[in-house]
C-alpha cells in the first residue's frame, strides 16, 4: 500500500516537473459568438507568436512556452472560469481581450498576485501603478483613444470645434462607457455637442441610433464598438449615407471584419490604431518559416496580416518581452508572475528593440515605470481603403492630452483606492 | 428491497407527513447535507468554488424561485434576469450605504426589496395569462434592465457604470472581494441554499402552496372554492421575486464581485434560468437543483473533457457543447417532459419494486 503511493505521489511530481518549468500564458480568447468576428483574429496572432518562438528560440531564455487557450465567449462568467482554471498552472500574465472581464479580474489578480496586461482596453485608470500594480494597459488607453480622436478632428477643423456636433455611438457596457468621461471633458474645453447613443449588447439592432444620427445630423461620429456591432454600425452608416470620412472608430473598430461586409460602402472610414497594420515586416518571415509552412498555423490560418491578428501579435510580443526583461532583471529562466510583474514594469520599447524583434516601427516607442503603467498614449488614424481591401496609415502617432488624461486618471483611480483601502505602491 | 416503504411505521401525524417519509430518503438527505457541510469545504479550492460550486447553489436558488412562480402557481416569467438584477443592484446600494453591516442582512434585505419589485411587475398577472403574461414580465426584463443601466444613482455614479462588490465580512472571516477564503464563501452560500429549499419545500406543502397549485390548475375553479386569485398570485409573485433576488444579490456580491447588468442579467438569463425550471421540472424542488446543476454543470463538464482531456481546439469543443447540450435539451423534453424530477420519480417506483417488477 505504502508503496503504491510512493508511487503515485512520484508519478504526480514527475508529471507536474515538467510543466514548472514552462512558462505559461494563459489566453482567454473568444472564438465563439457574437464577438468571435474580432476575437479569431487577434487569438490566432496571439498562438502563433508563441509557436513561433517555441519553434525558433526554444521559447523565451531557454524555456518553452506553454499557451493555454480557453474559450470565454466575451462571457464574463466564462471568463472567471478560465481564470481559475488557468492560474493554478502558474499563469504569467492574463490578457483577457474584454474589458468587462478585464473588471472583473483587477481585484482578482491583485489578490493573487498575477500581472494583467489590458492591451489598449480595460480599465483606464488602471495605468495609475502606483493604485493598480498589477494590472498594465500600455501602449495607449482609451482616454488617450478619445483624446487623439479629438485631436485629429480639431486639426482637421483649423482648431475649432466650437458649435459642432459630434456623436458618440458606443457599445452599452464598462467598455463603451470609458471614453465618455474625457468627451465630456473635451466637450467643454472646446465647446463641441455631445450626442451620446448607446447600443446595447450584442448590437446588432442600431436602427433608431442610426436614425437619430440621420436626423441631428452630427458632423463626427465617433464609435466605441466591438463584434458584431461594428459591421452593423458600418452598414448602418453607409445606408442612411453618411460620409465615410466624417465616421471614426475606435482601435476596436477598425479590423478588416468589420468593413468588408459594407463592401464599396466603407470606402474612407477611419479608425484609431496603436501599431502598423499589414505583413511587411521581418517577423513575418519568420512566422512563415517556423509556423504557417509546417502547417501549424493556428485557427483556419487566413487571418495573417489583418488589423486584429497583427495585434494578437503585439500582445504576445509584449508578454513575451516582459518575461525577457523578468528573466533578465532577477537571473533566472524560471520566472514567477511576480518577477513577470517586475518585467512588465520596467519595459522598454524603442525602435531598436522593435527592430531587432523583426517588427520595426510597428508600434510606438513607450516606456514603463512604477507609476505609469500606461504608456505613451499615441495613436494614429488609419483610412479603409475598400478597392484595394486594405487599411491605409494616414498621419503618424499623435499624442493624446497628457494633461487632461493624467488628471482624470488620478481622480478616478484615488476614488477606486479609496474606496478598497488600497494602500499606494511606488512610494 | 433496499428502496421501501414496508416496515417504516409511523405513529404520529408528525411523522406521516414529513418531507421525506422514507427513510432511505432522510438518510440520503442527511448524508448529503453533512458530505456538503462537513466535507466539502476542507477539500473546496478557487476553481472547485467559482466554476462550479458557486454557481450551481446560485443558480439553484434562483431556479428554486422561479419554479415557486412557473412550477407552482402556473404564472409564466421572462424576468428572471431583471430581478437578479434587482436583487444585486439592491445589494450594492446597501452594501455601500450601510457599510458596518451584516452582509447577510444585506442579502436577505436585497430579497425583500426584489420581493416588492416583483410583485409590483406582478399585478398584470390578475388581468393577462399565459403567453400575455410572459410578454408583460419580459417588459420588465427590459425596463429594469434599461432602468440599471440608465440611472447613475443606482451604480453611484461610477463611470464605467459597473457595479463593484467591496469587501464585507461575517463574524471575521471575508465573504465578498478578491481576498476570500473558498470554504468560508462556500459555507455561506450552503446555508443560503439550504434555508431557501427549506423555505420553499414549506411553503409548497401548506396552504399557500396549495392555492398556488389550484390557481395554475385552474383558476377559475380555484376562486370558486375560494382562493383569492389576487392574494395567490401577487404572493407567488413576491415569494418568488424574493429568493431570484437573494440570488442576484449572491451572484453579483459572492460570485462575480463585479457585474455590468446588460450582459450579467439580460434576456439570455432568464432563459436560462426558466431551462433549468424547465428541464429540471416544473413544480419540484428537487428538479430545481436538478435542472441548475444540468445546466452549470455539463458545460463545465464538457469543456474540461473535450479541451483539458482530449486536448480538442477551444471553438470546436465551444460549438460542440452548444450542440450537445441543445440536444439533451430536446432529447430530454422529448423523452421525459416532465424534467429531470419525473425521472428520479420513475425511477424510484422502480427501485420499490425491484427486483420483483412482477
Amino acid at each position: 500500500m505504502k508503496k503504491t503511493l510512493t508511487t503515485l505521489a512520484l508519478g504526480a511530481t514527475l508529471a507536474a516537473g515538467p510543466a514548472l518549468a514552462e512558462l505559461t500564458f494563459p489566453s482567454l480568447s473568444y472564438r465563439t459568438g457574437p464577438y468571435a468576428a474580432n476575437g479569431i483574429p487577434f487569438a490566432d496572432g496571439y498562438a502563433d507568436y508563441f509557436a513561433m518562438l517555441n519553434e525558433r528560440d526554444g521559447g523565451i531564455g531557454g524555456e518553452r512556452i506553454n499557451m493555454i487557450e480557453c474559450e470565454t465567449g466575451y462571457n464574463t462568467e466564462k471568463g472567471v472560469e478560465c481564470y481559475e482554471a488557468t492560474k493554478g498552472e502558474g499563469a504569467l500574465v492574463y490578457q483577457p481581450l474584454s474589458t468587462g472581464i478585464t473588471y472583473q479580474l483587477i481585484p482578482r489578480v491583485s489578490a493573487d498576485g498575477i500581472p494583467m496586461h489590458t492591451l489598449g482596453y480595460g480599465r483606464t485608470s488602471a495605468s495609475n501603478g502606483e493604485v493598480f500594480p498589477w494590472v498594465f494597459n500600455y501602449p495607449a488607453t482609451y482616454w488617450d483613444g478619445a483624446s487623439v480622436a479629438i485631436k485629429y478632428l480639431l486639426d482637421e477643423n483649423g482648431g475649432d470645434l466650437s458649435g459642432k456636433k459630434i456623436a458618440l455611438v458606443y457599445h452599452n457596457s464598462a467598455y463603451g462607457k470609458e471614453p465618455i468621461r474625457t468627451l465630456t471633458e473635451l466637450s467643454e474645453e472646446h465647446g463641441f455637442e455631445l450626442l451620446e447613443l448607446p447600443v446595447d449588447h450584442p448590437g446588432q439592432e442600431q436602427k433608431s441610433q442610426w436614425l437619430q444620427i440621420r436626423r441631428e445630423r452630427p458632423d463626427n461620429v465617433i464609435m466605441w464598438g466591438w463584434g458584431v456591432m461594428n459591421q452593423v454600425a458600418i452598414q448602418e452608416a453607409v445606408n442612411i449615407r453618411y460620409p465615410m470620412d466624417q465616421f471614426i472608430g475606435i482601435w476596436w473598430s477598425g479590423s478588416e471584419n468589420d468593413v468588408r461586409p459594407a463592401g464599396e460602402g466603407a470606402d474612407g472610414y477611419k479608425a484609431l490604431n496603436f501599431h502598423a497594420v499589414g505583413s511587411d515586416f521581418e517577423l513575418y518571415d519568420d512566422l512563415e518559416e517556423y509556423v504557417w509552412s509546417k502547417g501549424n498555423a493556428a485557427g483556419a490560418g487566413d487571418q495573417h496580416g489583418t488589423v486584429l491578428y497583427n495585434r494578437g501579435l503585439y500582445a504576445a510580443m509584449i508578454a513575451a518581452e516582459g518575461a525577457r526583461k523578468a528573466q533578465e532583471i532577477h537571473g533566472t529562466s524560471d520566472i514567477t508572475p511576480a518577477m513577470m510583474r517586475d518585467g512588465l514594469e520596467q519595459l522598454e520599447m524603442t525602435e531598436e528593440s522593435m527592430a531587432e524583434l523583426g517588427l520595426a516601427g510597428f508600434g510606438p516607442t513607450f516606456s514603463a515605470s512604477c507609476e505609469n503603467h500606461g504608456g505613451s498614449g499615441r495613436a494614429a488614424i488609419n483610412q479603409w481603403n475598400a478597392n484595394e481591401g486594405k487599411w491605409e496609415v494616414l498621419t503618424d502617432y499623435i499624442q493624446s492630452d497628457q494633461e487632461l488624461i493624467a488628471r482624470l486618471v488620478q481622480e478616478d483611480s484615488m476614488a477606486y483606492a479609496e474606496e478598497n483601502n488600497i494602500e499606494l505602491a511606488c512610494q | 428491497m433496499l428502496y421501501r416503504e414496508a416496515g417504516d411505521f409511523k405513529t404520529t401525524y408528525r411523522e406521516d407527513s414529513q418531507t421525506f417519509p422514507i427513510r432511505l430518503d432522510r438518510t440520503a438527505y442527511f448524508l448529503i447535507l453533512a458530505v456538503a457541510a462537513l466535507f466539502v469545504p476542507f477539500v473546496i479550492n478557487d476553481y472547485w468554488l467559482n466554476a462550479v460550486l458557486l454557481p450551481f447553489l446560485i443558480y439553484a436558488i434562483a431556479a428554486m424561485g422561479l419554479n415557486i412562480l412557473t412550477g407552482y402557481c402556473g404564472q409564466v416569467s421572462l424576468g428572471t434576469g431583471a430581478f437578479m438584477a434587482v436583487g444585486a443592484y439592491a445589494c450594492y446600494k446597501l452594501m455601500t450605504a450601510f457599510p458596518d453591516i451584516n452582509i447577510a442582512i444585506h442579502i436577505v434585505l436585497s430579497g425583500f426589496i426584489t420581493a416588492g419589485v416583483g410583485m409590483l411587475f406582478g399585478l398584470p398577472s390578475l388581468r393577462i395569462k399565459g403567453f400575455y403574461l410572459a410578454v408583460a414580465t419580459l417588459a420588465a426584463q427590459f425596463f429594469l434592465v434599461w432602468l440599471f443601466n440608465r440611472v447613475p444613482w443606482f451604480y453611484n455614479y461610477s463611470a464605467s457604470g459597473q457595479i463593484n462588490a467591496p469587501e464585507r465580512t461575517l463574524a471575521g472571516f471575508r465573504i465578498t472581494g478578491p481576498e476570500t477564503q473558498a470554504w468560508a464563501v462556500y459555507l455561506f452560500c450552503l446555508v443560503f441554499v439550504v434555508a431557501s429549499a427549506w423555505i420553499c419545500r414549506n411553503l409548497t406543502r401548506g396552504a399557500m402552496g396549495r392555492k398556488w397549485m389550484a390557481i395554475r390548475d385552474m383558476d377559475i375553479a380555484a376562486e370558486i372554492i375560494g382562493v383569492n386569485p389576487l392574494r395567490a398570485k401577487l404572493s407567488a409573485f413576491g415569494v418568488s421575486s424574493f429568493f431570484v433576488g437573494i440570488s442576484g444579490a449572491l451572484f453579483f456580491s459572492v460570485y462575480l464581485g463585479a457585474v455590468e447588468v446588460g450582459e450579467a442579467f439580460g434576456i439570455n438569463k432568464s432563459f436560462l434560468v426558466l431551462f433549468m425550471v424547465i428541464i429540471g421540472g416544473l413544480g419540484s424542488i428537487l428538479g430545481s437543483f436538478l435542472g441548475a446543476a444540468f445546466m452549470v454543470l455539463l458545460p463545465v463538464l464538457l469543456k474540461n473533457v473535450l479541451v483539458g482531456g482530449l486536448g480538442w481546439p477551444t471553438d470546436l469543443a465551444a460549438h460542440l457543447e452548444y450542440m450537445i447540450v441543445g440536444g439533451l435539451i430536446i432529447f430530454f423534453l422529448i423523452v421525459e417532459p416532465h424534467g429531470l424530477a419525473q425521472l428520479w420519480r420513475i425511477t424510484k417506483e422502480k427501485l420499490r419494486l425491484w427486483p420483483f417488477p412482477h
